[in-house]
């Protein structure tokens, strides 16, 4: 049984009276144990708000009209209050993108080991002193921290610093899943490469599913097993990350591949991707890439593609997958 | 303005030392010795992490930051010692694109009112005269309809297009110079692409120098001629572009060579072999976090 | 505690997606009509006043200050009584034309009371007002210059937080002896603008770190123009709170002066019929109304201040700027 199945989510999001806008639609996604699954996209397109609707962190005015989440086999969409908090414990936990954000400034890392470790206290955990500096100064160790850090705030750590304190907070309640939400974007480029392998790390040592979710498509395949790719709300592609350097895909996971070159190359061709996102406001009718899109046909525009097979996952075009159809035709006919 | 006009900009033996007080006194030497040139006309990157120098250097140059040693001239201008006159006078011919595009923009003010501002206080133009400026130059910048963009908040724009209007500000003195830090950093990959080839357009059809400051090797490819890396506040390696990318000697450089994600490339060994990735946390001295030495200031 | 605490909003943020009124479509979020022929500065204050009346605490207040105020300004047409007439018999509790009684003088308390509305809120709002301009031009200058400039105003500020506010003003108004509505509006205006004052520099020292400040620099922007036109305008809120924090202080400060006998005696004011109450000892003659009524009426007025208080923090969002 997969550790988070769930079916048909939709969150909407209702800023003031009479607006709507659907931030997620219809969104499935199934994660096995130990899987590391990337979700991608633009800003706006919903990742975040789907990673926060997987791990029951919505707060009004967004809210999930509909869905079903199942994490190992409880429904968790229904629960509220204390069993949530329950379930959280051992169960799912959330990172998020700005260290400094998600930390209180005025207490000591020490002290948010304490807060987090005492609130999911199970009767009978021993919550002294001692024990929870040891387990704390564990959590750094695998994190690649060193043990002064519980003594500092937040403020005296660097940006990479503060994301792996965030990391071992999360690690502290040993979590099956956890949601990493932009865990680098605010990082330069070498520490992020530093945070995301000891992430990888991490995963692969403890075993937990893990959902990366980032803008940055780059970063997302060299340390995933599976890439979904998101757009105006709707997953569009769900593939193992080995197969998405090559090959066909949704156009829209094409136009991203072709916004990364090698800086090293004789000739550097770097791709943008013209045009701006739909308005989630409004219904949309048909593809809602096909305005953007280099492939569209008629039935684009009118008929909003689901996901279909394109081996070895899925992907919601049209024209995509009338050709792979075509070469499986072709293929067996030879 | 014509080519020949734009004098170069010159750093030489700049360094910037800063005294902390705190728990334990001591100085932080953000920038050590550099010295550069950026010719007339051309595109100049300065690339490295954080905590390298590179913003502290763009701040000197700029005149919000005063060097601790050595000069900067911009023609006959020694930014240095400027005062406050003086530096409106350095903005006019010195300006800068920043790179946070939501916070660089007031949150109540028109796209129109941003960019005029500039036109009328370095041109000496009336509302109506910078009006027909700003439209201009949103079209130059590519927000058409201009009429439709030039009433918008920032709000209501995405981050491509609130860059845009960041770079359409910065034009609005005719400046002759452009330091551009990081201005892509913040925005989607899918984005970038857009507002770099605006740069290098720019830079091309005005004959703007341009300093570009990054820690993200592909764009500076992209956009200039010649880089500088910095690696804690030293130059540890120069040259074109082209070339310290396809040869890096400095074990840095390298270092940030394999940080650039690329789907791509089949192994992250890089060039020049041991990578310093393994069993270490953050990539040598890079960030110095650990030892509570670095800042940027 | 690690604690998420809001959802992610489609826009804003890293790259962010322009908002859905403002898509390239025509227009965007423009009023159509007659609205777009209403000038600007009226459209924000009628957008902020429907903004407020949103809040449900911020609406119950504006209810409130709009009885009083309609009271004062239709005092003649409401008051069944001249308040200075003193043609009743004195001492007399609730009747049928006396509603709240008379006071020893013989006079309406009821007229007293309703014609007293238009002194608190008089010296309510304008002693707020300029108290509130003392400390935002205070608050701006010590908060942007830094130096000796921030140094000695932020003594002064300091100075005039240390010193008993109530004391002070005690002296003052004995020693002015003007003895006019006026009077006290300075007098209390100059004792409270200090805590504003404290507020908004620290509130300037932070804005002015943001990136669109050094973006007006650059832009050449000079300081006045960085101060009054790119700082202030962004903490709106934060001025209309310690406007209606200032104005409620006022209320109750004219009220205590004018009940120490300190105002004008022949002025008709909530704090001159609690003067008269306690001269003519009120609760012993059994008129517990002449204490309760005016004493309600300060407390309601300070209150329908602070319940718009809640409300103030929509005020900066700049939706309601939108053309």
């Amino acid at each position: 049984m997969a550790l988070l199945e769930a079916r048909g989510v939709n969150v909407v999001y209702e800023p003031a009276r009479g607006q709507r806008i659907w931030s997620v639609r219809e969104a499935d996604v199934t994660i096995e144990q130990g899987e590391f699954v990337g979700l991608v996209g633009e800003s706006g397109c919903g990742k975040s708000t789907l990673g926060f609707a997987l791990t029951r962190m919505l707060r009004p005015p967004a809210r999930m009209p509909s869905g079903q989440i199942r994490f190992d086999g409880t429904d968790i969409a229904s629960l509220s209050g204390e069993q949530l908090r329950r379930a959280r414990r051992g169960g799912f936990a959330l990172v998020l993108q700005s260290g400094m954000n998600a930390l209180n400034p005025v207490r000591t890392i020490e002290r948010h080991f304490r807060d987090v470790l005492s609130a999911h206290a199970r009767p009978g955990d021993d919550l002294s002193r001692d024990r929870i500096r040891r387990r704390a100064a564990e959590l750094l160790e695998a994190v690649r921290l060193e043990q002064a850090v519980l003594s500092r705030f937040p403020h005296e750590l660097s940006g990479g610093m503060r994301q792996r304190v965030s990391i071992a907070l999360a690690l502290s309640l040993q979590p099956r899943m956890i949601v990493f939400d932009e865990p680098t974007t605010a990082l330069d480029v070498i520490v992020q490469q530093a945070v995301m392998d000891t992430i990888k790390d991490l995963q692969r040592e403890r075993g937990f599913s893990a959902i990366l979710i980032s803008h940055d498509l780059g970063v997302v395949l060299e340390a995933t097993d599976r890439v979904m790719i998101m757009y105006a709300g709707r997953i569009v592609e769900d593939q193992p990350a080995r197969v998405m350097a090559h090959g066909l895909h949704h156009p829209y996971t094409e136009a991203m591949l072709d916004c990364y070159a090698d800086p090293r190359a004789d000739v550097v061709k770097l791709g943008g991707i013209p045009g701006t996102p739909p308005d989630l406001s409004l219904p949309n009718v048909g593809c809602s890439y096909a305005p953007r899109c280099p492939l569209t046909e008629e039935i684009c525009r009118t008929q909003d593609p689901p996901l279909y097979p394109l081996a070895p996952g899925r992907a919601a075009c049209h024209v995509r997958a009338r050709m792979a159809h075509v070469e499986e035709e072709v293929g067996s006919v030879r | 303005m014509s080519d020949n006009e734009v004098p170069p900009l010159t750093v030489s033996g700049v360094s910037k030392v800063y005294q902390v007080r705190g728990r334990d006194r001591r100085t932080v030497t953000a920038v050590d010795d550099v010295s550069f040139e950026v010719a007339p006309g051309a595109a100049v990157g300065l690339v490295g992490a954080s905590g390298s120098g590179k913003s502290t250097l763009a701040k000197m140059i700029t005149g919000s930051v005063r060097p601790t040693s050595g000069e900067i001239r911009f023609g006959d201008t020694s930014v240095g010692q400027l005062r406050s006159a003086g530096l409106r006078k350095l903005h006019h011919r010195v300006q800068m694109v920043f790179q946070d595009p939501y916070g660089a923009l007031n949150p109540l003010h028109t796209v129109e009112y941003t960019v005029m501002r500039p036109c009328q206080n370095f041109l000496g133009m009336s509302a109506a005269q910078a009006r027909d400026r700003v439209a201009e130059l949103l079209e130059t910048v590519g927000l058409v309809p201009a009429g439709q963009y030039a009433a918008k908040l920032p709000h209501q724009l995405s981050g491509g297009q609130r860059q845009r209007v960041l770079i359409a500000r910065a034009l609005g003195s005719d400046p002759e110079l452009i330091v551009a830090d990081e201005p892509v950093s913040m925005l989607d990959v899918s984005l970038r692409a857009g507002v770099l080839k605006l740069l290098a357009e720019l830079r091309r059809t005005r004959g703007l120098s341009l300093l570009y400051i990054t820690h993200d090797l592909l764009s500076a490819r992209l956009i200039t001629d010649e880089i500088l890396v910095l690696n804690q506040g030293r130059v540890v390696e120069r040259g074109q572009t082209k070339q310290v990318l396809q040869l890096p000697t400095d074990k840095y450089t390298i270092a940030l060579l394999n940080a650039v994600a690329n789907p791509f490339a089949t192994s992250r060994g890089g060039l020049g072999g041991s990578s310093p990735r393994g069993g270490t946390d953050e990539a040598p001295s890079a960030n110095g976090s650990k030892a509570n030495g670095r800042r940027t200031a | 505690m690690t604690v998420i605490t809001s959802v992610p909003p489609p826009e804003g943020g890293l790259g962010g997606k322009a908002s859905p009124q403002a898509r390239g479509g025509p227009g965007g979020s423009s009023p159509q009509g007659w609205y777009s022929a209403v000038p600007g500065p009226l459209r924000f204050i009628g957008r902020a006043l429907r903004t407020l009346w949103g809040n449900g605490k911020a609406r119950a207040g504006l209810i409130i200050l709009g009885i009083i105020v309609l009271a004062a300004i239709f005092a003649p047409l409401i008051a069944p009584h001249s308040p200075t007439a003193t043609t009743f018999a004195p001492y007399k509790g609730p009747s049928a034309t006396n509603w709240l009684g008379t006071t020893g003088n013989g006079q309406d308390v009821f007229s007293q009371l309703i014609y007293g509305s238009r002194i608190s809120l008089i010296v309510g709002l304008c002693a707020g007002a300029l108290a509130t301009l003392v400390a935002v031009t205070i608050g701006l200058i010590s908060g942007y210059r830094q130096g000796p400039v921030d140094e000695v105003l932020s003594f002064v500020t300091n100075l005039a937080l240390v010193i008993p506010a109530l004391p002070l003003m005690i002296i003052l108004a004995a020693y002015l002896q003007g003895h006019s509505v006026w009077t006290i509006v300075l007098v209390v205006a100059f004792t409270s603008w200090a805590t504003g004052a404290r507020v908004i520099r620290s509130q300037t020292k932070t804005l002015r770190t943001r990136e669109f400040v050094t973006s007006a620099v650059f832009s050449g922007e000079r300081l006045f123009r960085i101060a009054f036109r790119d700082i202030l305008p962004n903490m709106t809120s934060l001025v209309a709170a310690s406007f209606l924090a200032a104005a409620t202080a006022a209320v109750l400060a004219e009220a205590s002066l004018e009940f120490l006998g300190l105002g004008n005696p022949s002025t008709v004011s909530w704090g001159t019929i609690l003067y008269a109450a306690q001269q003519q000892n009120a609760l012993l003659t059994g008129q517990w109304m002449m204490v309760f009524a005016p004493g309600l009426a300060i407390v309601l007025l300070m209150v329908s201040f602070v319940l718009i208080n809640f409300g103030i923090d929509a005020l900066s969002n700049p939706r309601l700027r939108e053309k």
